[in-house]
């Protein structure tokens, strides 16, 4: 049992922190859930694109470094140690491309995976509907088949970076009349430019639009974007949320960054007795979340999958980010109201942490009836 | 980086699982709260041979050389089984003292106060140390025992005593007694855990058990949460041994481990109120545990102490 690294793993890391200092923008980014931010983000992926820093841990065919899961945990703690912008691209980076990497062709990865990894393609997610949320198996979008593909037909909501983003992807009913619910879905990708595709941006609490509702009117979707056997989709996606949910959303990197600018904040401000518990929690927070993904990390390596114990870690971070800028903006006093500051537009984004990629009461029971055997029962 | 013990420590601690397991330790326990110490002697020797009292010393004292990791792993264990006795402070006399072989072999068990005004189990240590800033201090008697709000520890003040030695290793003692205390919590947690699970799946209210109800599984996995996060913190500590993993480790495991007890008394209902109940020794021990070793408040400070990335 160690936390050593190997001497590769320090030079990587090395690397990254010397091409963060020359690269990362002395200004931050305009908003990412802007029109402006979301082009500024889109141009600062090409620039880590260009160094093949966007993507470390995927192979050098798809713009990669073939970095280990050791080698990325690293460059992630180096990356918001330094400050650097927030990832315009991840939701293809860490949602789809898992999936396309273990059920996707290689037709597909050649050709989808290099402009994700440049910010060329953003991806956004279609996975929520008005009536399917937390039960996402209900959802009624369709799939008909038709010659040489898919007709899409029907309503996706919540879709995260829809406003601007190039293309999605998400489960569709192409069974009408399955069995169970869980059956007769299909995973597909499409073009949010496509004929039929109709995006109504919905602007979130602070009135960025951050999300948006897709209306869908039979869509063509060739074959080729099918992802996996048309009807398996449920199964391949629960492997997208499995990813979702493990290691691979919010990089200990993240908090550990977060936590050291809020100790500086608590400090600028006096050190103030009464948040001083907070603050400590939060160091102690972000110390926890990166040992125990150290942990996880180390079953991944030794070929364990990671299962259930994912929704400890959903719920564990959304928690703690909401805490953590609590605690700043409290710590700010009066300023604590202004909406146009870095931690007010973290506050915001961490607000719906405890929401997305399952909701953390479905997080909760996974854990009650999964990893501590309680009885399944009534939602 | 490999963070997860290897086979070796995997075996170790199920050795001590099944030891402790076949141990019926609740009758220990429940015998040392009344002054009866021969049941926990006994328990005290196997513990000894298992290696325990020997994880923090030199191997020419016939120790294992310092091997904090199976440290805290054995003290996990003695937590989940609620054992009772100076554990942690015997860990501690025998990096304190110059001779501490019998306390490795288990012939004798020692106590250590540090600032607070009671030693643990004076009444049945065979030696009594007082750790002060002016040096170590062995004290001859002790006062009389004062009821702990956990049973099973019985404090109790020190007589002053003769100096042993005026420059004792006193970072590396406090360092293991908070991070034995922080594994000891971690274990008391675990248990109150897997007892309350047990509980809820058999409890049947309005025709169901009433683990299948939403409100006590979240309550639950809150538990399992604040567990779980903890414990990495525990073995990471235990691998750094700096002050601040030491005192994070002190904070998140003493936190989960009383808040796990908060859920297992509303769980449990009104049984888990009494005494007569087997929860109560776990109960009462994450309560004390707190304040054992650096308060929350004190292990905060540390964190807190210090700039720049720790981490």
């Amino acid at each position: 049992m160690d936390l050593t690294f190997t001497a590769e793993e320090t030079a990587l890391r090395d690397q990254a922190r010397a091409w963060l200092r020359a690269h990362v923008p002395a200004e931050p980014l305009p908003s990412l859930e802007t029109e402006e931010g979301f082009a500024a983000h889109r141009a600062w992926e090409a620039e880590l694109a260009a160094d093949r820093w966007s993507v470390v841990n995927w192979p050098t065919e798809y713009g990669g470094r073939g970095a280990s899961l050791v080698d990325w945990l690293l460059f992630e703690e180096e990356y918001h140690a330094a400050g650097a912008p927030g990832r315009v691209g991840q939701n293809g980076v860490n949602l789809l491309a898992p999936t396309l990497f273990d059920f996707g062709t290689a037709e597909q990865r050649a050709r989808v995976l290099p402009p994700m990894a440049s910010g060329e393609v953003v991806w956004a997610q279609a996975w929520s509907e008005p009536e399917a949320g937390s039960d996402l198996a209900s959802l009624r979008s369709r799939a008909t088949r038709t010659d040489g593909g898919w007709l899409l037909s029907g309503q996706k909501t919540w879709s995260s970076r829809a406003a601007f983003a190039d293309r999605a992807f998400g489960l569709f009913r192409s069974d009408p009349d399955p069995a169970k619910p869980h059956q007769g879905l299909t995973y597909l990708m499409f073009d949010l430019r496509a004929p039929g595709v109709t995006v109504r941006p919905i602007r979130r609490l602070d009135g960025k639009p951050a999300f948006a509702e897709l209306f869908l009117d039979e869509v063509f979707v060739p074959d080729e974007d099918v992802i996996g056997e048309p009807g398996h989709g449920w199964r391949i996606a629960m492997s997208t949320a499995g990813n979702e949910r493990g290691l691979m959303l919010r990089s200990p990197g993240r908090f550990l960054a977060s936590a050291e600018r809020l100790r500086r904040l608590w400090a600028e401000k006096g050190s103030p007795e009464g948040t001083k518990a907070r603050v400590a929690d939060a160091l102690i927070g972000a110390r926890a979340y990166q040992l125990f993904t150290y942990a996880a990390a180390s079953r991944f390596l030794d070929g364990e999958r990671i299962g259930p114990e994912s929704s400890l870690n959903k719920v564990f971070w959304s928690e703690y980010d909401i805490a953590l800028h609590e605690t700043a903006l409290d710590l700010l006093g009066e300023d604590g109201e202004s909406a146009d500051t870095d931690w007010a537009e973290r506050y915001v984004f961490a607000l719906a942490g405890p929401i997305y990629a399952g909701t953390n009461e479905i997080q909760r029971d996974i854990i009650a009836e999964r990893l501590l055997g309680l009885p399944k029962g009534r939602r | 980086m490999r963070f997860l013990p290897d086979v070796e420590q995997r075996a170790f601690v199920s050795s001590l699982d099944a030891m402790l397991g076949s141990a019926d330790t609740p009758t220990v326990v429940r015998d040392w709260s009344r002054g009866r110490h021969t049941r926990g002697r006994a328990l005290w020797g196997r513990i000894a041979e298992a290696g325990v009292f020997g994880l923090a010393v030199p191997e020419e004292c016939d120790g294992l050389g310092l091997r904090p990791v199976e440290l805290a792993l054995a003290f996990v264990e003695l937590g989940r089984y609620a054992v009772p006795g100076p554990l942690v402070e015997t860990v501690t006399a025998a990096v304190l003292l110059a001779e501490p072989k019998r306390l490795v072999s288990g012939e004798a068990m020692a106590t250590v106060s540090y600032g607070g005004p009671y030693a643990l189990d004076a009444d049945v240590a065979d030696i009594r140390l007082a750790l002060t800033p002016d040096g170590l201090f062995r004290s001859p008697g002790h006062g009389p025992v004062r009821p702990s709000i956990d049973p099973a520890r019985r404090l109790t003040a020190l007589e002053a005593g003769e100096l042993l030695t005026p420059a004792p290793p006193t970072g590396q003692a406090l360092a293991l007694a908070r991070l034995t205390t922080a594994a000891q919590a971690l274990g008391v947690g675990l248990t109150l855990l897997d007892k309350t699970v047990t509980h809820v799946k058999r409890r049947t209210q309005f025709g169901a058990p009433i683990g299948s109800f939403q409100a006590v599984k979240h309550r639950l996995a809150d538990a399992k949460i604040a567990l779980e996060f903890a414990r990495p913190l525990v073995l990471g500590a235990a691998l750094t041994l700096t002050p601040a993993d030491m005192a994070a480790a002190k904070t998140a495991a003493c936190e989960a481990a009383y808040a796990t007890a908060r859920t297992a008394l509303q769980l449990h209902g009104a049984i888990g109120y009494t005494a007569e109940c087997d929860l109560s020794l776990w109960l009462t021990k994450a309560r004390a545990l707190r304040t054992a070793w650096g308060s929350p408040e004190e292990c905060r400070a540390v964190v807190l102490s210090g700039g720049g990335r720790r981490w």
